[in-house]
C-alpha cells in the first residue's frame, strides 16, 4: 500500500516544478528579447547568446516539463540520439551552403557558366 | 491488481513510442530549421526579415504559447490528483490560449500576404512561411486533439484511457512549445537583426 503524506509530498515538489520551469522560461525569453531589441552587442555575439539562451530554455524545459531523466532511460537515450541527428543535419547544411556560397561567390555570372558546364552532373 | 500492473506496463510502452514519435518530429523540424538558415539571407531584393517582423507582437505570442505549455502541465497535476473541475478549468484556458496564438499567428500570416510578401516572394519567405506554417499545423491539430479530449472527459467522467491520453497530450503541448522557443529565437530574433 501506498502512503497517502508520501504520495502528497511528491506532488507538491511536482508543482513546484512546474512553476520553477515557467518562471525561469519566461526570464530566458524576456532577456534574450531585451538583448537583441537593445542591440546590447554586435550582431556576431548576439546570435551566438541568442542561441546559448536558447539551448538554456531547451534543458529548462526538458528537465521542468518533458520530465527527461524521469521514467524509462529509453526516453533519454532516443532525446540525445534526436539531438545528434539534428546537429549533423543544421550545421552540416549550414556549413556546406555557406561553403558553397563562398566559393561561387568570387566567379563572375560568365565564368559561374563555364563552371557548372564543365562540373555537370556532380 | 495485477491487471493494473500490466495496464501501467501498457501505458509505458505507449508514452515510449509517443516520445518517438515526437523526436521523429523533431528531426522534420531540424530540416526545416536547417532550409531557413541557409535561405535566410536569399532575399530577392524583397523584404529581409528586419523589415517584416513585429518583435512585440512576436513577444506577445511567445508568452502566449509558453502560459499555454505551463497550464497544459497544470491540468496533467490536477487530473494526476483527481480533481475534475480543476482539470477541466486549465485544459480550457490551455485550448483558449493555444486558439489566441494560432489566430496571432494567422493574422500575422494573411498581413504579410496581403502586403505581397507571401511565400512567393522570395526564397527566404519561402522557407519562413514553411517552417511557421508546420508549427502553427502542429498547433491546429493539437487544439483538435484537446477539444475531443475536453468533451471525452466530461463525457466519459475521466475514464483510465482518457486521463493515459491526457499524458500524451500534455507531452505533445510542451514539444511544440519547445519548437517555438527555437523559431523564437532563431526565425525572429537572429532573423529579425538588422
Amino acid at each position: 500500500m501506498k502512503k497517502p503524506q508520501l504520495e502528497t509530498r511528491h506532488d507538491e515538489a511536482r508543482y513546484i516544478s512546474y512553476i520553477v520551469g515557467f518562471v525561469l522560461s519566461v526570464a530566458a525569453t524576456l532577456l534574450a528579447y531585451f538583448f537583441v531589441v537593445n542591440h546590447v552587442w554586435p550582431k556576431e555575439m548576439l546570435i551566438y547568446v541568442v542561441l546559448g539562451i536558447a539551448v538554456v530554455q531547451l534543458i529548462i524545459q526538458a528537465v521542468f516539463f518533458l520530465h527527461i531523466g524521469r521514467g524509462s532511460q529509453l526516453k533519454f537515450v532516443t532525446f540525445v540520439f534526436a539531438i545528434l541527428i539534428i546537429l549533423i543535419v543544421v550545421v552540416g547544411s549550414i556549413w556546406i551552403m555557406n561553403n558553397l556560397d563562398y566559393t561561387m561567390m568570387q566567379m563572375s555570372p560568365d565564368q559561374m557558366q563555364v563552371y557548372m558546364h564543365q562540373n555537370e552532373g556532380i | 491488481m495485477k491487471n493494473v500492473i500490466e495496464e501501467a506496463a501498457v501505458q509505458q510502452k505507449k508514452t515510449l513510442g509517443f516520445w518517438i514519435y515526437l523526436m521523429t518530429d523533431l528531426v522534420l523540424f531540424a530540416s526545416l530549421f536547417a532550409t531557413f538558415a541557409v535561405l535566410r539571407g536569399q532575399t530577392f531584393g524583397g523584404p529581409s526579415g528586419h523589415d517584416l517582423f513585429n518583435m512585440p507582437f512576436v513577444l506577445l505570442e511567445t508568452m502566449i504559447l509558453l502560459t499555454s505549455s505551463f497550464t497544459a502541465g497544470l491540468a496533467i497535476l490536477g487530473s494526476n490528483r483527481g480533481y475534475k473541475k480543476q482539470t477541466i478549468f486549465w485544459l480550457f484556458v490551455t485550448f483558449a490560449l493555444g486558439a489566441a496564438f494560432l489566430t496571432l499567428e494567422l493574422t500575422e500570416f494573411s498581413h504579410l500576404v496581403s502586403e505581397g510578401d507571401g511565400w512567393q516572394r522570395s526564397a527566404f519567405l519561402s522557407s519562413f512561411f514553411t517552417l511557421v506554417g508546420t508549427h502553427g499545423l502542429h498547433i491546429a491539430i493539437g487544439l483538435l486533439w484537446l477539444a475531443v479530449m475536453i468533451i471525452r472527459l466530461i463525457r466519459f467522467k475521466f475514464k483510465q484511457t482518457d486521463l493515459n491520453r491526457l499524458a500524451l497530450f500534455a507531452l505533445f503541448w510542451h514539444f511544440l512549445d519547445v519548437v517555438w522557443i527555437f523559431i523564437f529565437s532563431i526565425v525572429y530574433l537572429i532573423g529579425g537583426m538588422a
